[in-house]
C-alpha cells in the first residue's frame, strides 16, 4: 500500500503536468484558429465527435508554405551546431587544463566552473548587452588600443548570439569532458610516448578517443537547449537572427495564433527527439561502463 | 605530469576570464553615477537607492521568492519520492514511461514546456497567477531534484535500511530514521537547485503567469529588452552577490557534512 502511494503520487503528477500537456499541444496543432478565448476551435466542450472530425493538418501545411518557419528551423540548427562546435573548441582546453592542474586546485576550479551556472541565466546574457553594444566596453577597449577606427556592430547580430550561447553553456561542455579526462589513466599516455608517439600524436590517438564520451555528452548538453533557445536570440540577436524558439514565442504572444505556435512546437520536438534519444543512450552506456 | 605547462595556464586564465569578466564588468558599472551606462562618471550607490524605491521591482521580487520557496519545497518532496521509486521501486507497470518523464523535462526546450502547461491550464479553466507558476515550476524542478537525490541513493549502503527493518522498524520509519538523514545533503542540494531554477526562470513563468502575477525575471526581461539600464545592473549585482555567498557557504557546509556522514555510515556498516 505504501509502495503504491509512493509510486502513484509522482507518477500522477508527471502524467497530469508533463505528458497530458503535450497531448494538448498536439491536439491544438491540428485545430483551427478562432477569434475567441481560447483562440482555437474545436474545443473539447463541443464533444468528441465534432472535435475529432474537425482536426486536420492545415497548420503543418501552412508551416511548409511560409518560408519564415523553414528558414527559422534551418537557421536554428545552423546556429546550434556552430555554437556547439565553438563551445567544444573553447571548453576542451579548459577541461584539459583542469584535469592536469595540481590535485589540491581541482575542487576549487570545479566550483569556479559551476558557480556561473547558479547565477541567473538572464543576467549572464544581459551582461553581454553592455559589453557588445556600439558604445560598449569591448568597442571602447578596442578603440583605445587602436585595433579598430570605428566601433563594431556586434550586438543585435548573429555573432552576438554565438557569443551568448558559448558563454552561457560553456560549463555544460567543460564538466563532462573534465569528468572523462579526470578518469583517464596518465600511464596510457606515457605508454604511447614510450612507444614512439610524439606528445601531439599521443593527444590525438589516446586522450581524445578516451574522452569521447565526455565530448559527446557535453555537445548534446549544449546543442539540445541551444536549438530551442529564446532568451539569447531575443536579447543579443537582431531582426536578422531567426531562431525557432523566438518564432514560437512571437507566434503565441504577438500573433496569438495558438494552433500555429503548437504546430511549431510539435516539429521542434520531433527534431529534438533524435538527439535526446542519442544523448540518453550515451549516458546509459557511460553508467554501465 | 601534474606540472602546469604554459598551455594549461593560458587555457585556464583565458577560460576563467571569459567566464567571469562579463559579470565583473556588470558589477563595476552598477556603481556608475552616470545615467548613461557606458560613460563612467564616478562611484555612486545611487542606483541601489532607486531600486529600493521602485515598488514594481520589490513586488515582483516578493512574488518570485514566494513562488520559489513553495515550488522548490513541493519539488523536493515529489522529487525525493520519484528518486526513491527509480532506485528502490523495483519493477512496476510503466516504469520506462516514468523514468522517461523524469529525464525528458531536463532537456525539453523551455518554450515547449511553457506553451504546453499554459494550454493545459486554459483547457481546464484554471486562472493564471501565482498558483499556476508554482505548479509549472514544481513540475520541472522535481525532475532535477530526483536526479540529484537518486545519484546519492545509488551509492547508499542498503544493508543499513535492512538492519532497521530487521530490528522492527516499519518501512516508513526506516526511511524517516535511517535513509532520510543519510541522503539529507542531497535532498538539501536538490532543494537549493530547485529554488535557484525557480528564481531564474523567465520563459516558463512568462507563459504560465497571468496578468495578476509578475516575477522578477519577467520584470527584468521587459526592462532590458529596450537596452542596458543602471537599475538592472544594481539588481543583477545584488543577485550575483547572494548567489556567490550562498554557493560558497553551501559548498563548505556540504563538504564538512559529507565527510562526517561518510565516516558515520562506514562505522555503522562495520557494526551491522
Amino acid at each position: 500500500m505504501q509502495r503504491f502511494v509512493l509510486i502513484a503520487v509522482p507518477y500522477t503528477w508527471l502524467l497530469a503536468l508533463f505528458l497530458i500537456p503535450f497531448v494538448i499541444v498536439f491536439k491544438i496543432s491540428l485545430s483551427d484558429i478562432a477569434l475567441s478565448i481560447p483562440p482555437y476551435t474545436p474545443t473539447l466542450e463541443d464533444g468528441f465527435g465534432p472535435f475529432f472530425s474537425a482536426l486536420d493538418f492545415e497548420n503543418f501545411v501552412f508551416l511548409t508554405t511560409d518560408d519564415l518557419y523553414w528558414k527559422a528551423y534551418v537557421s536554428s540548427l545552423r546556429i546550434a551546431v556552430t555554437s556547439t562546435a565553438i563551445t567544444l573548441l573553447v571548453g576542451y582546453p579548459i577541461a584539459y587544463a583542469m584535469a592536469r592542474a595540481p590535485e589540491e586546485w581541482r575542487a576549487t576550479l570545479m566550483m569556479l566552473v559551476i558557480l556561473p551556472f547558479w547565477t541567473s541565466f538572464l543576467i549572464r546574457v544581459y551582461a553581454w548587452m553592455g559589453i557588445l553594444s556600439q558604445e560598449g566596453v569591448l568597442n571602447q577597449v578596442l578603440l583605445w588600443l587602436g585595433v579598430i577606427d570605428a566601433p563594431l556592430t556586434i550586438l543585435n547580430t548573429t555573432t552576438a548570439v554565438y557569443i551568448g550561447i558559448v558563454y552561457t553553456y560553456l560549463p555544460f561542455m567543460v564538466l563532462p569532458i573534465y569528468a572523462a579526462l579526470d578518469r583517464l589513466d596518465g600511464a596510457l599516455i606515457e605508454a604511447a610516448e614510450d612507444l614512439g608517439c610524439s606528445r601531439v600524436q599521443a593527444f590525438w590517438l589516446v586522450t581524445i578517443p578516451l574522452s569521447k564520451n565526455g565530448i559527446i555528452a557535453g555537445s548534446f548538453l549544449v546543442f539540445i537547449p541551444a536549438l530551442g533557445e529564446f532568451v539569447i536570440p531575443s536579447l543579443l540577436g537582431g531582426s536578422g537572427t531567426l531562431m525557432i524558439g523566438k518564432v514560437l514565442w512571437e507566434e503565441f504572444f504577438n500573433n496569438r495564433d495558438w494552433p500555429v505556435a503548437s504546430a511549431v512546437a510539435v516539429i521542434l520536438l520531433l527534431i529534438l527527439i533524435i538527439p535526446i534519444i542519442l544523448f540518453q543512450r550515451n549516458q546509459q552506456r557511460q553508467e554501465e561502463a | 605530469m601534474n606540472r602546469l605547462s604554459w598551455f594549461n595556464v593560458t587555457a585556464l586564465t583565458f577560460g576563467f576570464a571569459f567566464l567571469y569578466l562579463p559579470m565583473v564588468i556588470l558589477v563595476i558599472y552598477s556603481f556608475n553615477a552616470s545615467k548613461l551606462v557606458t560613460v563612467w562618471a564616478g562611484f555612486s550607490t545611487r542606483w541601489y537607492g532607486e531600486l529600493l524605491r521602485n515598488d514594481a521591482f520589490l513586488d515582483a521580487a516578493w512574488v518570485t521568492i514566494k513562488v520559489a520557496v513553495v515550488s522548490s519545497t513541493f519539488a523536493t518532496v515529489l522529487g525525493t519520492m520519484a528518486a526513491y521509486v527509480l532506485v528502490r521501486g523495483g519493477r512496476f507497470l510503466g516504469r520506462t514511461l516514468f523514468s522517461g518523464m523524469i529525464y525528458a523535462p531536463l532537456v525539453m526546450p523551455e518554450v515547449i514546456t511553457g506553451l504546453s502547461l499554459l494550454l493545459l491550464f486554459i483547457g481546464i479553466g484554471l486562472d493564471r497567477g501565482v498558483m499556476t507558476i508554482v505548479l509549472a515550476h514544481t513540475t520541472f524542478s522535481m525532475c532535477y531534484v530526483s536526479v540529484v537525490v537518486s545519484s546519492r541513493l545509488v551509492t547508499f549502503d542498503r544493508s543499513l535500511e535492512e538492519a532497521a527493518l530487521d530490528l522492527g522498524c516499519s518501512s516508513f520509519d526506516a526511511f524517516r530514521l535511517v535513509t532520510l538523514p543519510i541522503i539529507a545533503p542531497a535532498v538539501i542540494s536538490g532543494w537549493l537547485l530547485a529554488f535557484t531554477l525557480s528564481l531564474d526562470d523567465l520563459v516558463i513563468a512568462s507563459f504560465t503567469a497571468g496578468p495578476s502575477a509578475t516575477t522578477l525575471p519577467i520584470k527584468i526581461f521587459s526592462a532590458v529588452r529596450l537596452g542596458v539600464s543602471p537599475e538592472i545592473n544594481a539588481l543583477s549585482t545584488i543577485m550575483i552577490g547572494i548567489v556567490t555567498i550562498g554557493v560558497i557557504t553551501a559548498a563548505l557546509v556540504t563538504k564538512r557534512n559529507s565527510l562526517r556522514q561518510q565516516q558515520e555510515e562506514q562505522a555503522a556498516a562495520r557494526v551491522a
